[in-house]
């Protein structure tokens, strides 16, 4: 029983730090239909942010979290501009050699900058230690991080399904250029969420430095699972990704804790037999 | 109107004949083996290396190249070939190299009907991301068997026979140099061959429509299936080669960074054409071998530049734009 | 006769929209039908039932007696029902003479063969060059097909078609994009095919299809309103209802 809530606590905390991460990849696939093999790199950009803040500075973790994002972004924007802008409709193939170029730059960049050792992001005072439930306790870390995750989806949900902007981002997702014809200036949504989803990347980075550890190779290491998530969950899908990722955090989690000897081969295996089941993704719409 | 057209333009040229007869690429190989057998004596074991590579990259050529499958997980070819001479060896006493390099094929043909039959169920994002879970599944069986394969430590104690008897695999690495030039050969002429028949003008298609071979009753899977098989043998040569030499499998035959590495060398020399495969391959692993020297987190932003340079101005690749610019210079003074 | 080409009740649905409503149609061998209809009628949408690009909710599809409803599209294609594209699907990289020549090896069951260049096959290398020249594309034959104008890749398109020599052919407008100066060729081309072929061609261009069909087939909103004899289709009221009742603008078509 213990083992079982145990599971299930670090299975959800996981979880939510992958879909927070990921939940900006997700939709930025669905607009762009841009493989994007480098939003971890952004992940682990803002974590390295958190932690020279923090850890470096001496600033307070709230001031690390902002950073972050704000730096991030604006390490962003001219990779945007220069980058990303010329492989938007380019053939899959050229997609992925690009956004794997910038990806292994990232890495060698930060390892000649801060090295290899893990870096952390030291937690303030209140998200140490643990809850006590009475018949258990479980660290106050992971239930922040599920908070998070749980805000981030509401808050996702509200700009999408309520809001001026979510129209035009529902319309343009569903057919650009018929949008672009209504006079909605689609460039403008999509510079506007690219920076949301490299914002909420960096954000994830940071708050899920403990279970996601920083290091340079962090945006190879967790590649893949991203590009899982957006793939079983279907690009451009709120509730597939979340899905996707409480389904993933799950498997891998649980596979860690029984059998850990394996490795990831449980994980990569499970990937295989939902891809293949599913190969447009649980909710998928994309083709 | 292109119906007046030069005739000399229309019509292959003395050039293009050779080429595509595998003639000259043979003379390359030859001529290029020779040569780095002179210049860099005491790099062989290097330069087998190379020639090992070059046999995964030219896999990849078939199937990303000629059919249009983007994959990130082409060393699980490689590595089957690979862990299958070296188990071959290892726990089974077969240590005749050409032994060897025959299970590699065969491990390497397995591996592509496994592999393919998973990737080619998809398309698109969900191809990609099944071509790289597949690499990593391989990984993490290989490094569970490690009563079979070493696990993290490597297959090591690979003896391979002298050749016929005659020829010792020296510690200069001689003997593992010559074979691998040998092998590159043999299998350009067969692939040269084979892109050239109907199934490669059939993969050929494939690659640019596949609702037209569909109308053509044509069936894309199957092209894609039989090409994935051969690829797998190709890149099993390749892995039974540095099994050979190296006389170590590790684990790092088996990664997603090699898969990755492989491609990028692909798209370096160009797609669609062997001898890109080729030239990239030997640029990028001798520009590898003197940069990462120094250090390898500096060659890891190298190739990154390197690749978004390639896709910027260079999409065809040192290759494809030493063709399109020759093209260019033939037609200007006709 | 029997036919060689029989839709029974086939029936379609996209939502809630009925786009192919119990169309029945059957072919002899040598038939020339023109099947003509309407903007949205469901010409294209009975064509990807027919070839299994899409499946149908109910009905069959039989060729020469077999019931190839359930077929995936090249398996019908290797029995003989062959289609052309409304637009242009070719290989861009490659040229007319490799595209007949592996069309050719394709029918012949050799396109999986692993050595040997087609130019080196004396028959079908005659075939190609006779397909080539009987389309007025042997000029262009070592030019790769984006080099080459429209009008004459439409030509090609038709060619494929008949190098896979079909039992029943589909023309999904053919005419479509060919400059004027050269429908000419498409229609010698469309005489030329072999007379026990049995040939369905959509098309627009009403002086074509005059000419070409032996007899007419009338879509409207997914249902065959006609089918009957070219000379009777501009007389029959509900044909002109359908076009010019829903549609006042049908400008060259009713």
């Amino acid at each position: 029983m213990q083992t079982v809530l145990s599971i299930a606590v670090d299975a959800l905390a996981y979880g939510m730090v992958l879909f927070v991460i990921s939940i900006g990849l997700s939709v930025t696939m669905g607009l762009m239909r841009v493989v994007n093999l480098a939003h971890g790199a952004f992940a682990m950009i803002g974590g390295y942010f958190a932690s020279y803040a923090v850890r470096d500075l001496g600033l307070g973790y709230a001031a690390g979290i902002l950073i972050a994002i704000v730096g991030t972004v604006i390490i962003a924007i001219p990779v945007e501009r220069f980058l990303y802008r010329r492989i938007y409709g380019a053939p899959q193939l050229t997609q992925v050699l690009m956004t794997i170029g910038i990806t292994f730059c990232v890495i060698g960049i930060t390892n000649f900058t801060f090295g290899p050792t893990l870096k952390t992001v030291p937690l303030p005072a209140m998200l140490q230690g643990s809850v006590d439930l009475g018949f258990r306790s479980i660290a106050t870390h992971r239930i922040f991080v599920i908070i998070c995750g749980f805000a981030v989806a509401a808050g996702l949900w509200f700009l999408i399904e309520r809001t001026n902007f979510g129209i035009k981002l529902r319309a343009t997702i569903d057919n650009a250029a018929m949008t672009a014809a209504l006079g909605v200036r689609t460039e403008l949504v999509y510079a506007v969420s690219f920076a949301v989803a490299i914002a909420l990347a960096a954000f994830g980075g940071v708050i899920g430095a403990e279970l996601l550890p920083l290091e340079p190779y962090y945006a190879l290491r967790y590649m893949v699972t991203f590009l899982v998530v957006v793939s079983v969950g279907g690009a451009g899908s709120i509730p597939g990704a979340l899905i996707a990722c409480l389904l993933l955090g799950a498997i891998d989690t649980t596979g860690r804790y029984l059998a850990p000897e394996y490795g990831e081969f449980f994980f990569y295996l499970a990937v295989i037999l939902i891809v293949t089941l599913f190969p447009r993704g649980l909710v998928g719409r994309m083709k | 109107m292109a119906v007046s057209m030069d005739q000399s333009l229309t019509a292959p040229s003395l050039v293009k004949r050779l080429a595509d007869s595998g003639l000259i690429g043979v003379f390359a190989i030859v001529l290029a083996g020779a040569m780095g057998y002179l210049l860099m004596p005491n790099n062989l074991a290097l330069l087998t290396q190379i020639v090992a590579v070059a046999l995964l990259v030219l896999s990849i050529d078939l199937v990303t190249g000629y059919c249009g499958v983007a994959t990130l997980g082409h060393a699980a070819l490689f590595g089957a070939g690979a862990y299958g001479a070296g188990i071959a060896a290892v726990h089974f006493g077969i240590t005749d190299p050409v032994a060897m390099t025959a299970v590699g094929l065969l491990a390497g043909a397995l591996a592509g009907l496994v592999s393919g039959l998973v990737i080619l169920r998809a398309h698109g994002l969900a191809q990609l991301v099944l071509s790289i879970a597949v690499i990593h599944l391989f990984h993490e069986a290989a490094n569970k068997a490690s009563g079979w394969t070493g696990g993290s430590d490597g297959l090591s104690a690979i003896m391979p026979n002298a050749f016929f008897g005659l020829f010792e695999f020296d510690l200069w690495g001689r003997t593992a140099y010559v074979y691998g030039v040998v092998l590159l050969g043999l299998v350009f002429i067969l692939l040269q061959i084979l892109v050239r028949s109907p199934f490669g003008m059939l993969a050929r298609g494939v690659r640019q429509d596949q609702i037209r071979i569909a109308a053509m009753g044509a069936s894309s899977h199957a092209v894609l299936l039989r090409m994935y098989v051969i690829s797998g043998a190709v890149a099993g040569i390749g892995g039974a080669l540095s099994a050979i030499s190296t006389q170590v499998v590790g684990l790092d035959s088996l990664s997603f960074t090699l898969s990755a590495e492989a491609l990028v060398m692909l798209v370096l020399g160009g797609t669609g054409s062997l001898y890109g495969a080729m030239i990239g391959t030997v640029v990028f692993m001798l520009f590898e071998d003197t940069l990462s020297a120094a250090n390898p987190f500096h060659w890891l932003t190298v190739v990154g530049a390197l690749l978004i340079a390639v896709v910027l101005f260079a999409p065809k690749g040192l290759y494809g734009t030493a063709v399109a610019l020759a093209d260019r210079f033939r037609r200007r003074p006709a | 006769m029997t036919p060689v080409f029989e839709v029974q009740n086939l029936n379609k649905k996209f939502g809630g929209l009925v786009v192919t409503n119990d169309v029945s149609l059957s072919m002899a061998p040598g038939d020339r039908l023109a099947l003509i209809g309407p903007n949205g009628a469901g010409k294209t949408t009975f064509i990807n039932l027919v070839t299994g690009n899409l499946a149908p909710d109910a009905g069959h599809v039989q060729l020469s007696g077999e019931d190839v409803t359930r077929m995936r599209p090249a398996q019908r294609v290797r029995r003989g029902l062959v289609r052309s594209f409304q637009v242009t699907r070719l290989f861009h990289d490659m040229t007319p003479e490799e595209h007949l020549a592996l069309a050719i090896l394709q029918r012949e069951g050799r396109s999986g063969q692993m050595f040997g260049h087609y130019s080196g096959r004396v028959r079908v290398m005659d075939e190609t060059a006779a397909l080539l020249d009987q389309l007025g594309l042997f000029d262009l034959r070592h030019l790769k097909v984006r080099e080459i104008a429209y009008g004459q890749q439409r030509l090609l398109e038709i060619a494929m078609a008949m190098a896979l020599k079909p039992k029943v052919l589909l023309l999904d407008e053919p005419a479509a994009g060919v400059p004027q100066s050269e429908t000419a060729l498409v229609e010698a081309a469309l005489d030329s095919l072999p007379s026990d072929l049995a040939i369905l061609m959509i098309d627009h261009d009403m002086d074509l299809v005059f000419r070409f069909a032996k007899r007419v087939v009338v879509l409207a909103a997914g249902t065959v309103i006609f089918d009957g004899l070219p000379e009777d289709v501009t007389k029959d009221s509900r044909v002109r209802e359908a076009y010019l009742g829903s549609y006042a603008d049908a400008g060259s078509t009713a």
